[in-house]
C-alpha cells in the first residue's frame, strides 16, 4: 500500500509518511539508571528493538592505577567498585594474596569476614530489592529497606571505623578486632530483621502492581545463564544451584548451615524472591557467626611478613618497629605467579585475576566484575519488552556502575 | 587433585594435537600455553566435549609484557559447572597478531574482547562490533599497555568563555611520583666503573 502511495506522488514525498523506528538515548543521568548508565534504544512505538548500553562514565582506570601501587594500597579500591558491598570485593582481594604468598588466616578473622560479608550481602540485597521496587513505581519500598541498610552500616563502622569505605579486611585477616558488645547488638539485630522482612514481603511480594510489572519480565533460561556468564542470582533466579559459597568453599563457608534458594521462571519476579530468601539465609550464617565468635578468642592478623606488628610490641622492639616502616611504605613482596580467585559477591562471581612478577606492586590485574556480562546481556533480554520494562531489567541485574566500568 | 588435573590436561593435549604448547597447575587450575591458530578449536572443544563441559567463559583478558619478542598474553578463563572446574589458556601474540574472536562459540565474549581492544589495541578478527568500551569517546592510545602512562595524556575542564568541556593536554603541578623501592643491598645490579674488567 505505501508502495503504491509513492508512485502516485513520484519522488519521497507520501502522502502517508515512511514509519521508522525511534531511537532514545537512556541516561545517562536517569533515577532508574542506577548511576551513570546510557543506553541506546530504538524503538518501535513502545517496544524495544535493539538496545546498546555505553558504559565507561564511571571508569576511573582502576586496573591501570593498581599496577603503580604496593598490593596494600591497592586494598581500598575495591572498596569502589561495587560501593554497594564494598567487604566482598576486598575479600577476592585478600584471598588472592594469601594463596599466593601462602598465608594461613587465622580463625577469628576468618569468622570475621565470613559476618562481614553477609552482612554486606544484606546491605547489597536490601538496596536493591528496595530500589528495584522504587523503579517499577514502589516509592515506599526503599524508605523501609534503607532503615536497616543503615544499622548494618553502623556496625561496620564499628568495625572498621568508616561508613561506607571500609577497608576492613586484610592481607592475613581483617584489620581490627571487634569488641563483646558489637558482638552482642549484631546477634541482637539478627533477632529483630526478620519481622523486617516480613513486613516487606506484606509490602510488595504480593502487590499487584509489582507483579505485573515483573512476572515473566527478562526470563533467563538456562543455556543463556551459561552463554552470557552469568552468575549469582541471575543463575539461581533460573533454576540453576549455583554458588561459589558452597560449591567451590573458600574461607570457612563449609562449615556454615545456609541453603541456597534457587528460582523457577527465570523472570524477575523469581529473582526479587531469590535475594528476599537469601537475606533470610545470611542472617542466619550471622548468626552462627555471633556463636562461633564468641567461642573463639584469638588474634586477628596472621603475624608476619604481610602484616603490620601489635601496637605493643612497636613500643620495645626495634625489628616490629622496622617492619612496621617497611610495610606500609615498601609493602610486601608477593611470590611471582599468577592466580584467579573468585568470591560469591552478592551481584554474582567476582574475580581477581592477579599477576604477580614478585614485586611490591602487582604486574597486572584483572577484577572480573559479575555486573559487566549482567549488562551485556541487556540487549539480548530488553529486545521485544517495553520501554518501562527497561528500568525493572536494570533493577533486576542489579547494576552498579562502580564495577562495571572500574 | 593435582593428578585429576594432570589427567584433565592429558585428555585435551590427546584430542587437539600439537595445540597445546605448555601447561602448568597452581592454585588447583590448570593452565594451559596454546598455540593461536588452535584457539578457536579448543575453545570449542572445552565447550562442546560431553566429559569436559566448560559451558561458561568467565574471562577474558590480556598481559602486556613489553620486553618480549611475543608481547601480549591473551587470558582466557573458562568454568565448567558441571564438573567445578576451571580452566586457564594462555595465548602469546605479537602486537601485528590478530585474535579469532568467540562470540559466535561464546556471545558473553562481545564485551570482554571490546575491553581487550580498547584496553591493549589488539584487534580481533571475525568480532562483529569491535568498538572502544569503556575509555571516553574519541580516546587515543590503549591506557592498560605498559609504554602508556599512568597520569594519560590529556585532561578536561570545563571551560567557562567557550561554555563547554576542553581538552588538554595533561599539565601537573608536581611530577608523578613512582617510588623505586629497590633495596642497594638486594637486586640491584649497579655497574661501577671497573667492575666490567673484574673476571665473573
Amino acid at each position: 500500500m505505501m508502495d503504491g502511495a509513492n508512485e502516485l506522488h513520484g519522488g519521497g514525498q507520501t502522502a502517508e509518511q515512511k514509519i521508522r523506528n525511534f531511537n532514545l538515548n537512556f541516561g545517562p543521568q536517569h533515577p532508574a539508571a542506577h548511576g551513570v548508565l546510557r543506553l541506546v534504544l530504538e524503538l518501535d512505538g513502545e517496544i524495544v528493538e535493539r538496545c546498546d548500553p555505553h558504559v565507561g562514565l564511571l571508569h576511573r582506570g582502576t586496573e591501570k592505577l593498581m599496577e603503580s601501587r604496593t598490593y596494600l594500597q591497592n586494598l581500598p579500591y575495591f572498596d569502589r567498585l561495587d560501593y554497594v558491598s564494598p567487604l566482598n570485593q576486598e575479600h577476592a582481594w585478600c584471598l588472592a594474596i594469601e594463596a599466593l604468598t601462602g598465608t594461613v588466616v587465622p580463625r577469628r578473622a576468618s569468622l570475621l569476614r565470613v559476618m562481614f560479608a553477609e552482612l554486606g550481602r544484606l546491605l547489597n540485597h536490601l538496596m536493591n530489592v528496595g530500589t528495584g521496587g522504587m523503579d517499577v513505581g514502589a516509592l515506599t519500598a526503599p524508605l523501609w529497606t534503607f532503615v536497616p541498610r543503615e544499622e548494618l552500616m553502623v556496625f561496620y563502622e564499628r568495625a572498621s571505623g568508616a561508613r561506607l569505605h571500609a577497608a576492613y579486611f586484610r592481607p592475613g585477616g581483617v584489620h581490627q578486632d571487634i569488641p563483646e558488645q558489637l558482638i552482642d547488638d549484631i546477634e541482637a539485630w539478627c533477632e529483630t530483621f526478620p519481622a523486617v522482612l516480613d513486613r516487606f514481603h506484606e509490602l510488595i511480594t504480593e502487590n499487584r502492581i509489582f507483579k505485573q510489572r515483573t512476572v515473566d519480565i527478562a526470563v533467563v533460561s538456562q543455556q543463556q545463564v551459561m552463554d552470557w556468564s552469568m552468575s549469582g542470582i541471575m543463575a539461581r533466579g533460573s533454576g540453576l544451584a549455583w554458588d561459589l559459597r558452597r560449591s567451590q568453599p573458600y574461607e570457612c563457608y563449609d562449615e556454615f548451615d545456609f541453603q541456597i534458594p534457587v528460582g523457577k521462571n527465570g523472570d524477575c519476579y523469581d529473582r526479587y524472591l531469590c535475594r528476599m530468601a537469601e537475606m533470610v539465609e545470611s542472617v542466619k550464617i550471622v548468626k552462627q557467626c555471633c556463636t562461633k565468635l564468641r567461642a573463639t578468642p584469638g588474634d586477628v592478623l596472621a603475624r608476619g611478613k604481610i602484616t603490620p606488628p601489635k601496637r605493643a610490641d612497636m613500643k620495645r622492639s626495634m625489628e616490629s618497629l622496622i617492619h612496621h616502616f617497611k610495610l606500609y611504605t615498601e609493602g610486601f613482596h608477593v611470590p611471582a605467579g599468577e592466580i584467579y580467585c573468585a568470591v560469591e559477591a552478592p551481584k554474582g562471581e567476582f574475580g581477581v585475576y592477579l599477576v604477580s612478577d614478585g614485586t611490591n606492586k602487582p604486574y597486572r590485574c584483572k577484577i572480573r566484575a559479575p555486573g559487566f556480562p549482567h549488562l551485556q546481556a541487556m540487549d539480548m533480554l530488553a529486545k521485544g519488552h517495553q520501554l518501562a520494562d527497561v528500568a525493572a531489567i536494570i533493577a533486576t541485574m542489579d547494576i552498579v556502575f562502580g564495577e562495571v566500568d572500574r | 587433585m593435582n593428578e585429576a588435573l594432570e589427567e584433565l590436561a592429558l585428555t585435551i593435549q590427546a584430542r587437539a594435537k600439537g595445540a597445546v604448547l605448555d601447561r602448568s597447575i597452581s592454585f588447583g587450575v590448570l593452565s594451559l600455553d596454546v598455540t593461536l591458530d588452535s584457539l578457536v578449536r579448543l575453545a570449542e572443544q572445552l565447550k562442546q566435549d560431553p566429559a569436559l563441559r566448560f559451558g561458561v567463559l568467565t574471562d577474558i583478558t590480556a598481559v602486556d609484557y613489553p620486553e618480549r619478542p611475543k608481547r601480549f598474553d591473551m587470558v582466557y578463563h573458562f568454568l565448567s559447572m558441571h564438573q567445578n572446574q576451571r580452566i586457564r589458556l594462555k595465548v602469546a601474540i605479537d602486537e601485528e597478531e590478530m585474535v579469532p574472536s568467540l562470540t559466535s562459540l561464546f556471545p558473553v565474549a562481545n564485551w570482554y574482547e571490546r575491553e581487550v581492544f580498547d584496553m591493549f589495541g589488539i584487534l580481533f578478527s571475525g568480532h562483529p562490533d569491535l568498538r572502544r568500551l569503556l575509555t571516553d569517546y574519541g580516546f587515543r592510545g590503549h591506557p592498560l599497555r605498559k609504554d602508556f602512562p599512568t597520569s594519560g595524556y590529556t585532561e578536561v575542564r570545563y571551560d567557562e568563555v567557550q561554555k563547554r568541556v576542553v581538552y588538554e593536554p595533561v599539565r601537573l603541578t608536581q611530577e608523578y611520583r613512582q617510588f623505586d623501592f629497590m633495596s642497594p643491598w638486594e637486586g640491584a645490579n649497579y655497574i661501577l666503573p671497573g667492575d666490567d674488567k673484574a673476571k665473573p
